[in-house]
């Protein structure tokens, strides 16, 4: 599942970095980016929206968006009963249709991994195989404040714990006071700390907070940034900061990731996460997915929804494909 | 199955409740033309739509008769906050409307229905909202006070935004005080006929507005007669100038916006992604059928070679097909003899040399189609650089420094308009302060508003559209009504004073046409 072998990474960021890792180099490098128009790129984002899928794109539409959702409780007031639950959930999202796809993943606190792996037993997995991952939010997650020790520790406690998928914060305050020796430092550790005792690696979802980082240019230099240090995936959001995921960042994120892997051959994973709660929203971030990179990132190692609402949505809008009749919410189970 | 071959999601033709027949538009009625009449076709599929009448040259006269009399009796007499009323009461009808004008749009005239839903019918309601407000300001209009209606305005207008052009004609004409004849394009007239539907429903005064269909010969009918006292054509150059020599002498106001063949300027500092939307929106937009479109590409030699990459990965996504389908980015040609144009050029663009790279679609069975083709390796001297194709044709051209893109830029017979691309605030001021075109796009291309002028420089045209500027094109200056008494003012009049004397002078003069009877 990891993308590459960790030993070729700095080496690739020294190769386009011209040098180590440091402020100084990351600087020359960001800084020399193209810029983001915003108006352009939120006009760019408004077209895509407009799309209109229907009929036979729509059903395929709101399948593959069930299959790419990380299903998320994220609560300080989460318990094992409530995480056995969500786990239920993911397995078999409609109670009343078997044919319902699995989500990709369910994404939990930490703590909550053992809870989360005991709960999904045989069915955990890659989805790929129609198994259900365990992501882990990690790194003193949301804020990220704390020290590098315990954001280690954090991560490698969810990795023991059979996490599959790590999801970091990234530290906005270095970023936004021009230390960005230390983010990329800090990403590069968290990456070690994903890898298990056999050697292979969680996968490794950056989250930027994008909300925090307030400009088109600063979310996708954090991109470039992330993904130079090793991110598997670039993630928008926590979910806990006002705006969280939009269609003009996902699309900017994207074209991040395109621009990666027209120069680097590899392909890097995408999650929207925070506010994505309508079938109608998701679909347009599934077309932005696909005129922007390829349809071939419509799949769970390359595109991800962070969301809990949005599947109870997607759930009614599928029923009402199949029967021709809004059913209601008491027709899905609220978790 | 792919996700990206998007199901069908055609716009509904049901929401039309077209004729068989559409006669002209004369004195608030539908009348049937003398000439002969003709069909209009569906250029995306070459189905029949309806047949139109012809007006003869007697039709015409008609016509104007009626725009004189209304203008006499009713619309010269009204005040501006009434007639104000009337331009409010047709941009809330166009907007009630919206989605039968834009089936009818794009299926008239081969543009996607995202095209005409999204911007062609808003900005017809916008543009009817933003001078309905003038009506009754024309005080402000920076003419002096009171300044005067021309009387009838004879207005042709062409196929590439048949409505859009339409409104831009008629509604500061209407806001002015003037009574409109006006001819649409041949290959186009259906949504100028289900407007006059919206006139009637407006109850417009009989006469203020008549709409009178046909070929070339019915719109030279109406710049040649004698009782019309403005002429407004938007078009191609060689009509313009014909336009211009008939009226040169006759003493009717003219104004005309012509061809166009737009630098688009990409800095190697621009932001790229949306330097690539820009030059995509510059020239596919509406097929290409803009005369403002950005054909020609100017960019920055270090960065030719990723802006051509990434434009041909983009191009490679745009949707050609079905104007009516929701999903469509392209639509059809709007003529067989503009689709041989295109061709002609796009020929002639490779038998000088010029590299063609034309993106894959499938390109359907009838109807009019040209799939988005660039030319690399274009030099100023070749013809697609120079003559406007009015298709979906860019041609790239490279430089390597600011002053050179601004020397390339302008070494055109035309100056309609043009595009900046760089991240450089100080760069986008210097250089569009040395572009001589009459609209300038910075880091955007091909935005409209009711508010901002538009129109041209050199053969572009002259005079303008939009804003407060287009006001001056149908009216006269309040102060320069009495000639005899700007003369007797003495040259050390205060312009206040002048101001006074005008108004106080103004009553009693009476307009050229009032004065003839």
């Amino acid at each position: 599942m990891s993308r590459t072998a960790l030993q070729t990474l700095p080496e690739r960021a020294v190769e386009l970095l011209g040098g180590e890792p440091d402020d100084t180099t990351l600087r020359r490098y960001l800084h020399g980016l193209a810029g983001v128009d915003a108006v352009g790129l939120e006009q760019r984002a408004a077209g895509l929206g407009t799309r209109s899928i229907k009929t036979t794109s729509k059903a395929w539409a709101l399948d593959k968006i069930i299959e790419l959702i990380d299903l998320t409780t994220l609560e300080g007031a989460d318990t094992p009963g409530k995480v056995r639950s969500l786990v239920a959930k993911a397995l078999n999202p409609d109670a009343a249709d078997p044919t319902c796809p699995r989500v990709a993943a369910v994404c939990v606190y930490g703590d909550m991994v053992p809870h989360a792996v005991a709960a999904l037993g045989a069915a955990h997995g890659d989805p790929d195989d129609g198994l259900v991952s365990v992501a882990a939010v990690a790194t003193a997650f949301p804020s990220g404040r704390a020290s590098l020790e315990i954001k280690l520790a954090d991560t490698a406690d969810a990795v023991a714990d059979g996490a599959d998928e790590i999801d970091m914060v990234i530290d906005r305050g270095a970023f936004l006071a021009g230390r960005y020796g230390l983010v990329f430092d800090q990403i590069a550790r968290v990456k070690q700390a994903c890898r298990r005792a056999d050697g292979s690696y969680a996968s490794l979802k950056v989250i930027l907070e994008t909300g925090e980082l307030t400009t088109y240019d600063n979310i996708k230099r954090a991109s470039w940034l992330s993904i130079l240090a090793g991110g598997d995936f670039i993630k928008t959001s926590t979910g806990k900061v006002q705006p969280a995921a939009t269609l003009p960042t996902t699309l900017l994120m994207l074209e991040v990731v395109r621009d990666w892997h027209r120069a680097t051959g590899e392909k890097i994973g995408v999650k929207p996460a925070g506010g994505i709660r309508t079938s109608k929203d998701a679909i347009k971030y599934l077309v932005t997915v696909a005129e922007t990179v390829g349809e071939e990132w419509l799949q769970p190692h390359l595109f991800r929804y962070g969301a809990s609402s949005l599947l109870n949505d997607v759930l009614l809008q599928r029923q009402k494909l199949r029967t021709g009749a809004y059913s209601g919410a008491d027709y899905v189970t609220i978790d | 199955m792919s996700f990206l071959e998007y199901a069908p999601v055609p716009e509904s033709r049901a929401i039309l409740n077209l004729r068989d027949a559409y006669g002209l538009f004369i004195d608030g009625e539908f009348v049937d033309g003398t000439g002969e009449s003709f069909a209009t076709i569906s250029p995306a599929d070459e189905t029949h739509i309806a047949t139109i009448s012809s007006a003869s040259e007697a039709d015409v006269d008609r016509a104007v008769a009626a725009a004189r009399r209304a203008y006499d009796k009713t619309w010269s007499k009204m005040s501006g906050r009434d007639r104000g009323k009337y331009l409010f009461r047709i941009a809330r009808l166009v907007q009630e409307r919206a989605r039968e004008l834009a089936v009818a749009e794009s299926l008239d005239n081969g543009k996607p229905i995202k095209e005409s839903r999204d911007v062609d019918v808003p900005l017809v309601a916008a543009w009817f909202f933003y001078y309905a407000g003038w009506a009754d300001k024309l005080d402000y209009a920076g003419l002096g006070a009171d300044p005067r209606a021309l009387g009838v305005a004879g207005q042709v207008i062409p196929w590439n935004f048949p409505l859009l052009m339409l409104a831009w004609k008629i509604a500061p004409a209407l806001a002015a005080g003037n009574t409109v004849v006006i001819k649409p394009a041949e290959t186009t007239p259906l949504s100028a006929l289900v407007f006059a539907e919206i006139l009637q429903q407006a109850d417009l005064p009989p006469g203020v507005v008549n709409i009178v269909t046909g070929a070339g010969a019915t719109g030279a009918a109406l710049v040649a007669h004698p009782d019309v006292d403005k002429v407004a054509f938007t078009g191609s150059t060689g009509v313009g100038r014909a336009i211009a020599k008939e009226t040169a002498g006759s003493g009717k106001k003219l104004t005309l916006e012509l061809g166009g063949k737009a630098a688009n300027i990409v800095f190697d500092d621009a932001p790229i992604d949306q330097a690539i939307e820009g030059i995509v929106n510059g020239i596919f937009f509406n097929q290409g059928h803009v005369c403002c479109a950005g054909s020609r590409l100017l960019v920055q030699e270090n960065v030719h070679d990723e802006v051509i990459a990434r434009l041909k990965d983009r191009l490679s996504t745009l949707r050609l097909g079905d104007p009516l389908d929701k999903n469509t980015d392209i639509g059809a040609i709007n003529s067989r003899e503009q689709l041989d144009r295109i061709r002609a050029l796009s020929k002639i663009g490779e038998e000088e040399g010029a590299e063609r790279w034309t993106a894959d679609c499938v390109i359907p069975e009838n109807g009019f189609w040209f799939a988005p083709t660039i030319f690399t390796n274009v030099q100023a001297s070749h013809r697609i650089a120079r003559e406007e194709i009015f298709g979906p044709v860019l041609s790239v051209l490279t430089f390597r420094t600011p002053a050179e893109a601004i020397a390339k830029a302008n070494n055109t017979p035309y100056g309609l308009s043009a595009g900046i691309w760089t991240d450089k605030g100080s760069r986008i001021l210097a250089v569009a302060d040395r572009l001589r075109a009459g609209v300038i796009w910075a880091n955007t291309f091909n935005r409209f508003d009711p508010s901002s002028p538009f129109g041209g420089y050199k053969e572009s045209g002259y005079g303008r559209e939009g804003g407060r500027h287009g006001l001056a094109a149908y009216l006269a200056p309040g102060s320069s009504a009495p000639r005899s008494r700007q003369t007797a003012l003495t040259a050390g009049a205060t312009a206040s004073a002048s101001a006074r004397a005008t108004r106080s002078a103004k009553k009693p003069a009476l307009s050229k046409k009032e004065a003839k009877r």
